[in-house]
């Protein structure tokens, strides 16, 4: 059993991003589930968004869970709330800011001693999409960092998920998933 | 009008609420009277959509409460069309006054019920208040534990229900948010074999066969009005139980998929078991294929269908249990909570000697974790060492503050 938390705003997509990786997961024969955590979400109010991925059936449906991955898609997030609750040794975070690894270890000290990517999912997303959409180029980053997939089928992959969108826009999240894959440190 | 058929591939990832929107398309509903409501508001959202991308053809009545909404459902049932809608919460307890008048004027509805709780406190996270609420308004109740189950319960409810040796309405429960925004694997049918199982509707008393005047919703007084409900009963009690097995049976057959009115997980040499219902059923099975590796006997019972209640298959599934627990996601409200008090009915002049122990958990949303539930089978497995229920008879399951324990 694989598991993620996604850590964000309502807004910036990340149940869309949740259900989006489950759906490209699924299409190679593993099981998944993708969730969320709402409450009445106002945009912009902080939330989390959960994958689970395994090779049989998922039964549990209980919200709790010891991530694998914490995916942090707002910057401040990182800052103001505590995304490592439930951690274990194992787990890997993968941070959305501007700073570097070690600047960011420094700004929230309860990353000290943790697995920690970064990757600036906002700007990425701000130069490609036009918007701060974080969602897409977290997942690229995320195939970097678990090599779970070859970064051509997953962007195949992704293409037909988002294939309700306007071109354009579709291309442009490819550029941004690909280049949050070779930015991520 | 011609539509538009959709091509889904063999295994969509689907929340419980798109999946029940997808059924609702493949079974070519005439007519969806509704009025949005969270967590339930995506099925009929779904169900607008798809008819104006041209993927169904039917109409949307939008309209001003769940009380119109209903009530539009019956007129249009009441016409003779395939009617749904779907709802939560103050939604159904609006709705309520009219879900009588449709299961009393036995017109074939489907309701899904993305089940939330009730205010107050304000809350739009999942528990079984609102399925409780309505659970003796004539009704069939299906109750789906997953997004699988929510896109299957409707085509089978659209078969039980539509059947002239029917006619009642029914309703397909789902946990609000732990289904209805939970997106997993769910196994289609091509939109053929899915509109083949419901068939055409064919309609019975339809007010637009002006050939055949009829009256519906007339009013009975002490003459008539006993022998209504006793017929509607009767009913229920023998008549549709034998339908819903036989489009379960049917079900299987098209899609492989089997489902039966009490499901039983492990049961077969279990001295314990849990009886509950909504996604809590899969996180127990869980549990206990976990616990059945260390080596103890315990099963786990979730009610696929509510009403009408399969009484005799449970005390069927649990009469060799030497301990049992109840768990009713909902306030109870000054009594027992309403498994523990079916559970209780079904055993009671047989000759079971089972302890029976009653829970309410995850009110508002509250998790039920593993945890939990590993600490509930060994509460059991201490009464049916000592032979008596040591505890309380009702229990609370995760609520802070001092522990709440009575009868």
């Amino acid at each position: 059993m694989l598991e993620i938390r996604w850590h964000s705003r309502a807004g910036q997509g990340a149940v869309t991003g949740a259900k989006g990786l489950a759906d490209v997961i699924s299409t190679t024969g593993k099981h998944v589930q993708a969730f969320a955590f709402y409450g009445s979400a106002k945009r912009g109010a902080a939330m989390t968004a959960y994958n689970r991925v395994a090779d049989k059936v998922i039964l549990n449906h209980e919200k709790y869970m010891k991530p694998d991955y914490v995916f942090v898609i707002d910057p401040a997030l990182a800052i103001t709330t505590d995304v490592t609750i439930n951690h274990k040794d194992t787990t890997k975070y993968i941070i959305t800011t501007h700073l570097t690894t070690e600047e960011l270890v420094k700004a929230q000290p309860l990353l000290e001693g943790k697995e920690v990517y970064t990757v600036d999912c906002i700007q990425i997303a701000n130069d490609t999409i036009g918007r701060p959409i974080p969602n897409t180029p977290m997942l690229g980053a995320f195939m970097r960092v678990s090599d779970m997939y070859e970064i051509d089928f997953f962007k195949d992959s992704m293409n037909r998920v988002l294939a309700k969108l306007p071109q354009k826009i579709v291309d442009a999240n490819m550029i941004a998933i690909q280049r949050a894959y070779d930015e991520v440190k | 009008m011609a539509f538009d058929k959709m091509e889904l591939r063999d295994i969509e990832v689907w929340d419980g609420n798109h999946a029940a929107a997808q059924a609702l398309r493949q079974c070519q509903v005439d007519v969806v009277s509704a009025y949005p409501i969270t967590p339930s508001t995506p099925i009929v959202e779904g169900y607008a959509k798809f008819k104006s991308d041209n993927y169904v053809e039917g109409e949307f009545v939008m309209v001003e409460s769940e009380h119109a909404a209903m009530s539009g459902c019956i007129g249009a049932a009441a016409a003779g069309g395939r009617v749904a809608t779907a709802t939560s919460s103050q939604g159904l307890a609006l709705m309520v006054e009219t879900l009588y008048q449709a299961a009393g004027m036995r017109l074939p509805i489907i309701l899904n019920i993305v089940n939330r709780a009730l205010a107050a406190p304000l809350n739009v996270n999942g528990d079984h208040s609102d399925m409780y609420l309505c659970r003796d308004s004539g009704w069939i109740q299906f109750d789906a534990f997953s997004p699988q189950e929510a896109y299957d319960l409707n085509m089978i409810a659209f078969k039980v229900s539509e059947d002239h040796d029917v006619r009642m309405p029914a309703i397909i429960n789902q946990d609000g948010f732990l289904t209805s925004h939970t997106a997993q694997g769910v196994h289609t049918l091509t939109d053929d074999e899915a509109f083949n199982f419901v068939g055409t509707f064919k309609p019975m008393n339809d007010m637009l066969d002006f050939e055949h005047p009829v009256t519906h919703g007339v009013q009975t007084e002490e003459d008539w009005h006993f022998e209504h409900k006793a017929r509607q009963h009767n009913d229920m009690m023998t008549i549709i139980p034998n339908k819903i097995d036989q489009a379960f049976a049917d079900f299987e057959t098209l899609s492989g998929r089997k489902y039966n009115k009490v499901e039983c997980y492990d049961m077969e040499d279990a001295d314990l078991a849990i009886v509950c219902m909504g996604t809590s059923v899969e996180t127990v099975r869980e549990v206990v294929s976990e616990l059945r590796e260390k080596g103890l006997k315990v099963g786990v019972i979730g009610l696929r269908v509510v009403r009408p209640f399969p009484f005799f298959e449970i005390a069927e599934a649990l009469k060799n249990i030497k301990a049992v627990a109840a768990l009713d996601r909902s306030a109870p409200g000054g009594a027992a909570g309403m498994l523990f008090n079916e559970i209780a009915g079904s055993l009671y002049n047989t000759d079971s000697k089972m302890l029976l122990s009653g829970y309410i958990y995850g009110l508002g949303g509250r998790d039920l974790t593993k945890t939990n539930i590993v600490d509930l089978y060994n509460e059991l497995q201490a009464n049916a060492d000592a032979g008596k229920v040591l505890t309380k008879q009702q229990q609370f399951i995760g609520v802070r503050g001092p522990k709440l324990a009575y009868l």
